[in-house]
C-alpha cells in the first residue's frame, strides 16, 4: 500500500522588539552572562504587573498580514499554568481565546509546483527561561534572561506532506518575516523554534491517522531527519504492527537519529488557561490597523517583478537580489545614487554577495551602505577608479561602515591618473626592462603584449584607465 | 472619634499583602515567612512621598481570603473568644491614623464594620495594584481602614491616580471623576442582601437608614435576587486566580522548601504541603478544578458572565439610586468557635462583600453597614457615610 505523511507545523519565532514582552528588560541576551537581562517582574517576583509592550503587538499584526491573517481587532492575553523551574510565575502569559491574527495563508514551491498552506493561527507569548545542567557538581542552574521575550506561534493546519515541503515552507517563514522586519528567525540561534505534528494514512484516505508531535529539532536538516524517521516508524507500526501508535509527545535525537516518547496524551497536564486579568483586552483601532499596513513591506515576488519590468533587470539577476530585504535595500540604495540598475546589479550580484559567501555571512547580515556603493560605482563607471582597485575599496567598506568611497580612493592612491607624460615614462621604463615581449610582439605573439600591459598597469599601482594605457603601448612600441 | 493623637497623623501601617522593601511581606502564609521584597508597593511609595510613615505591618490571613487573619501561620489576634483583625486592632490603639489593605475577600470591610471603624474600597482601577501580593487580580483593590470617612479620604487622595506599571489602571481622565461633587440623594436597601443578618447587624442597618432619612435621603427597601448570586461566582472566579497566582511559590525561587525531596516533583509537592494552610489548598483545589478544560465552560466562565450580569444590575439600580446600603457583615463579631467550626466560613460570609468585589464597585462601610455606589462617586459616599458613621461605635 502507498501511504501519504500529513504535517502540520508549529512555528515559534522570536519577535525582534528591542525590550521584553511585559518589562523593559533588554530582549537580546544571546550569549550574556546569565541572569543579567531581568528584572523583578520577568522573574515572576510576586506584585510586578505585566505592561503590554505595544511594539510586540505591532510586529503580531505585521507578521500576520504578512501571512494573509485576519487580524483579530480585538486581541486577548492569557494566561498558561504549567510548573516547570524554567518558568518563575508557574504559568506562562500567552493567547488562547483570542490571538492576534487567524486564517492566513502562505505559498510555497518546490519541485512539486506551488502549494497553498493554510495558517490557523499566530499568536504573541513570552518565552520561558533556560535550565543548565552542570554534569559535575549534579546540580541544575536556573538562566531567566530568555524569560519574557517577546515570541509568536505560527500555527499551521495540516496541509503539509513531505520533508521537502516543510523546508519550503520553513523558508518562506523566514523570507517573509525578515522582509518585514519583525524577526531573525535563525534556528541556530534558537529565534526560530518548530514542532512538527506528523500522522500516516493511506494515500486517498480522509481520514487523519494517529498523530505524533515531535520536538527538540534544532536545524532544517534535523526536521528533515526526524520527519523521514517518523514517517517510517508509523508506516513499520501500521504493517508490521511493530507497535501500537499513540497520540503523543516525542523527543527528537538528533545524534541517534531516533525519536523518543515524552507523554501521552493522557499523561499530559491541563494547562487550565483563563484570561489574564491583570492584562486589559487589545483593541486594534483603525487608525493602529492602518499604519502597520502601510507600512508593510513589497513582497518579495512582487519586488522581483518590478525589477525586471521597471529597472530592466534579467530573470536570474531579479531573482537572485530579493532572496533577502537587506540586499534589495542595498542596491535600491545604490541605484538611487549611480541610476544605472545593471551595474547595481552586477555589483551586487557579483561583487557584494561573493564577499558574503567568502565571509560565511547570510544575505540578512548584509550591513552596507547602499547609497556609497552607487558612489563607487560611479567612480567606476566614470573612470576615477579603477575596477581592481574598486574591489579593493569594497573590502574596505565591508569592514568599515564610515568609509566614503572617494575620500578613500584619494587618501589611499586610488585615483586613476590622467597625465599621460607620466604613464609614457612607465610605459618606457617597461619596454626598456622587458625587449624579449616587444620582440615577441613584434613576431605577433598578441600574448606578449598583454604581459608589457599587465607590467605598466602594476606600476600604475592600477591608476589608470585601460584604453588609454592600451593605446599608448601600442603607440609606443610600434 | 479619632482614636490617634495630632503626632500620628501621618503614620499609617500596612496589612501584609503591601510590599514593603524595609520590612518583611509575608501575606500571612509560612510561605512567605521573612520574605523581603525588592520594592514598595505604590500605594504605600506615594504616601512616603507625602511624608508619610509606614510604622509597621499588620498580619493578615493567608493571602488575605478569611474572615479577619485567623488564618495567618503565626496566629491571630483575639479577645474574649472573639477573633479581632490586627490593622484594625492598631488603629483601635492609636499606634497610626490609618491602615492600607488589600481587600481580596473582604477582611478589611468585615474588620471596619465590627470596629466600629470606617473603610473605604475605591473603584477597581484608581489605586494602583503595582506591589501588592497578586491573589484575586480581578477584584482585590488597595482600601483605606481608618477612624472615620475624614481619614480615609485624606488617605484615598494620596494614593488614587493612574500608575504606568499596572496596566489596569485607569487613565488619569477617568479617576479625575471621583472627585466630581456629588451627592447621595436616593438609597436602595436590596432585601435579598439582608439574608442571614443577626440582630444586631439589623439595628446598625436601621440606625444608618434612620439617619439617612433624617438627613432627607430616601430610602427604599426593593427586591432584586441577582446581585445576591454574587457568592458563588465571585468564590469561583477567587480561587480559579488564587490557585493561578500561588503557583509561583513552587520551593524553587524564594520562600519555603521542604528539606526533604528526592526529585523535583516532590520538591514542589512537599513544599506546598508544609508551607500551605487548609483553607488556601481547599481554594487551590477548588480554583484548579474550575479552571480544568472539563469545567472552564460550565463554570469559570459562567461565573464571568455572571460577573456581567451583576454589573448591569447594579447599572440598572444606579439609574434610579444613588446607592446601595447592605450589611457588610452576617454579625458583629464572630467567635472563635465557631470559626473553628466552620473552616470555609469566609467563603459563606463573604456574602455581604462579594458584589463590591466582583463588580469591581467602590464600597464604603461606615456605621456597621456597607455602602456600594456607581464607579468614581467614593467621594459622595464618604460624604454619606459622614452622616452616620457614629452608629457603628
Amino acid at each position: 500500500m502507498r501511504y501519504e505523511t500529513v504535517i502540520g507545523l508549529e512555528v515559534h519565532v522570536e519577535l525582534a522588539t528591542s525590550s521584553k514582552i511585559f518589562c523593559s528588560c533588554s530582549a537580546h541576551s544571546y550569549g550574556a552572562e546569565p541572569n543579567s537581562h531581568v528584572c523583578p517582574a520577568c522573574c515572576g517576583m510576586p506584585g510586578m504587573l505585566p505592561v503590554v509592550n505595544k511594539r510586540v503587538v505591532d510586529y503580531g499584526m505585521k507578521a500576520g498580514m504578512m501571512l494573509g491573517c485576519h487580524i483579530n481587532r480585538t486581541t486577548t492575553f492569557d494566561k498558561k499554568s504549567y510548573y516547570y523551574p524554567d518558568l518563575p510565575a508557574a504559568y506562562q502569559t500567552t493567547q488562547w481565546f483570542a490571538p492576534v491574527a487567524v486564517n492566513g495563508v502562505v505559498e510555497i514551491e518546490t519541485s512539486k509546483g506551488k502549494k497553498n498552506v493554510r495558517i490557523k493561527q499566530i499568536h504573541m507569548e513570552e518565552d520561558a527561561g533556560k535550565l543548565v545542567h552542570d554534569i559535575r557538581e549534579d546540580t541544575t542552574h536556573v538562566d531567566f534572561n530568555r524569560t519574557s521575550v517577546p515570541l509568536i506561534e505560527i500555527v499551521s493546519q495540516p496541509d503539509l506532506s513531505s520533508a521537502e515541503e516543510v523546508e519550503a515552507y520553513l523558508e518562506r517563514l523566514k523570507t517573509l518575516l525578515r522582509y518585514a522586519k519583525v524577526a531573525e528567525c535563525e534556528m541556530a540561534h534558537g529565534t526560530m523554534r518548530c514542532d512538527v505534528n506528523l500522522s500516516v494514512r493511506p494515500e486517498g484516505s480522509n481520514k487523519l491517522g494517529v498523530r505524533a508531535e515531535m520536538k527538540n529539532m534544532n536545524s532544517i536538516e534535523a526536521i528533515k531527519r526526524a520527519i523521514e524517521y517518523e514517517t517510517a516508524r508509523h508506516i513499520d507500526a501500521i504493517e508490521n504492527g511493530t507497535e501500537e501508535l499513540r497520540q503523543e509527545t516525542r523527543r527528537w535525537d538528533d545524534i541517534k537519529g531516533k525519536s523518543y516518547a515524552m507523554r501521552t496524551k493522557e499523561t499530559a497536564g491541563d494547562y487550565r488557561y483563563f484570561p489574564d486579568p491583570n492584562v486589559m483586552p487589545v483593541v486594534i483601532d483603525d487608525e493602529w490597523f492602518d499604519s502597520i499596513k502601510a507600512s508593510l513591506p513589497e513582497f518579495p515576488e512582487v519586488k522581483k517583478e518590478r525589477y525586471i519590468s521597471e529597472y530592466g533587470l534579467g530573470e536570474y539577476d531579479a531573482d537572485q537580489l530579493t532572496k533577502s530585504i537587506a540586499l534589495c535595500e542595498c542596491f535600491e540604495a545604490a541605484y538611487g545614487v549611480c541610476k544605472s540598475a545593471k551595474d547595481a546589479a552586477n555589483w551586487m550580484i557579483s561583487e557584494v554577495m561573493s564577499i558574503l559567501n567568502q565571509k560565511k555571512m547570510t544575505y540578512d547580515m548584509l550591513d552596507l551602505d547602499g547609497k556609497a556603493l552607487g558612489e563607487l560605482i560611479l567612480l567606476v563607471s566614470g573612470g576615477t577608479v579603477g575596477r581592481a582597485n574598486a574591489k579593493k575599496i569594497l573590502a574596505a567598506m565591508f569592514d568599515d561602515a564610515s568609509i566614503e568611497p572617494k575620500a578613500y580612493a584619494e587618501a589611499n592612491g586610488y585615483v586613476v591618473s590622467n597625465d599621460t607624460g607620466m604613464i609614457e615614462a612607465v610605459i618606457k621604463a617597461v619596454i626598456a626592462a622587458d625587449p624579449k615581449s616587444v620582440a615577441d610582439y613584434k613576431s605577433g605573439k598578441e600574448k606578449a603584449l598583454m604581459a608589457l600591459f599587465g607590467k605598466c598597469m602594476k606600476e600604475l599601482k592600477g591608476n589608470c584607465d585601460p584604453q588609454t594605457l592600451r593605446k599608448l603601448l601600442i603607440d609606443s612600441i610600434s | 472619634m479619632k482614636t490617634y493623637t495630632e503626632d500620628k497623623k501621618l503614620t499609617v501601617v500596612a496589612d501584609d499583602m503591601m510590599l514593603t522593601k524595609d520590612m518583611p511581606t509575608t501575606a500571612g502564609s509560612k510561605m512567605l515567612d521573612g520574605y523581603m521584597s525588592l520594592f514598595d508597593s505604590e500605594a504605600l511609595a506615594r504616601l512616603k512621598d507625602a511624608g508619610y510613615t509606614v510604622a509597621a505591618k499588620a498580619a493578615v490571613g493567608e493571602f488575605a481570603i478569611d474572615l479577619l487573619g485567623e488564618t495567618n501561620f503565626k496566629g491571630a489576634p483575639a479577645s474574649d473568644g472573639h477573633i479581632k483583625n490586627q490593622a484594625a486592632e492598631m488603629i483601635l490603639s492609636g499606634d497610626a491614623s490609618a491602615a492600607v489593605c488589600l481587600d481580596v475577600n473582604g477582611a478589611v470591610r468585615r474588620a471596619a464594620a465590627q470596629s466600629g471603624l470606617v473603610s473605604v474600597k475605591p473603584t477597581y482601577g484608581t489605586v494602583s495594584r503595582f506591589g501588592t501580593i497578586p491573589a484575586a487580580c480581578s477584584g482585590e483593590t488597595v482600601s483605606v481602614l481608618a477612624c472615620d470617612a475624614e481619614d480615609c479620604g485624606r488617605i484615598l487622595d494620596l494614593i488614587a491616580g493612574h500608575d504606568d506599571k499596572d496596566g489596569t489602571s485607569l487613565p488619569a481622565e477617568l479617576i479625575a471623576k471621583t472627585n466630581e461633587a456629588a451627592t447621595v440623594r436616593k438609597v436602595a436597601v436590596l432585601a435579598s442582601m439582608k439574608k442571614g443578618i443577626g440582630a444586631d447587624v439589623c439595628e446598625k442597618l436601621d440606625a444608618a437608614v434612620a439617619v439617612l432619612k433624617a438627613n432627607g435621603v430616601e430610602v427604599d427597601e426593593i427586591d432584586d435576587s441577582v446581585i445576591s448570586a454574587s457568592r458563588p461566582a465571585w468564590n469561583a472566579l477567587m480561587s480559579a486566580e488564587l490557585c493561578n497566582n500561588v503557583s509561583r511559590y513552587d520551593g524553587v525561587k524564594y520562600g519555603y522548601r521542604a528539606e526533604s525531596f528526592t526529585n523535583i516533583d516532590e520538591l514542589y509537592t512537599n513544599s506546598r504541603t508544609e508551607a500551605f494552610g487548609e483553607l488556601l489548598k481547599t481554594a487551590i483545589i477548588f480554583g484548579s478544578e474550575t479552571l480544568s478544560t472539563e469545567n472552564y465552560m460550565k463554570i469559570y466562565d459562567k461565573c464571568l458572565r455572571v460577573r456581567r450580569v451583576i454589573s448591569e444590575a447594579f447599572g440598572k439600580l444606579f439609574e434610579t439610586y444613588d446607592a446601595v446600603l447592605m450589611p457588610a457583615t452576617s454579625s458583629m463579631s464572630y467567635t472563635e468557635a465557631e470559626v473553628k467550626e466552620n473552616k470555609f466560613i469566609a467563603f459563606e460570609e463573604n456574602y455581604y462583600t462579594a458584589p463590591a468585589s466582583i463588580t469591581g464597585l467602590p464600597a464604603i462601610v461606615a456605621g456597621g453597614v456597607q455602602l456600594v455606589g456607581r464607579a468614581f462617586s467614593e467621594k459622595a459616599l464618604l460624604e454619606a457615610a459622614k452622616k452616620y458613621e457614629k452608629e457603628g461605635k
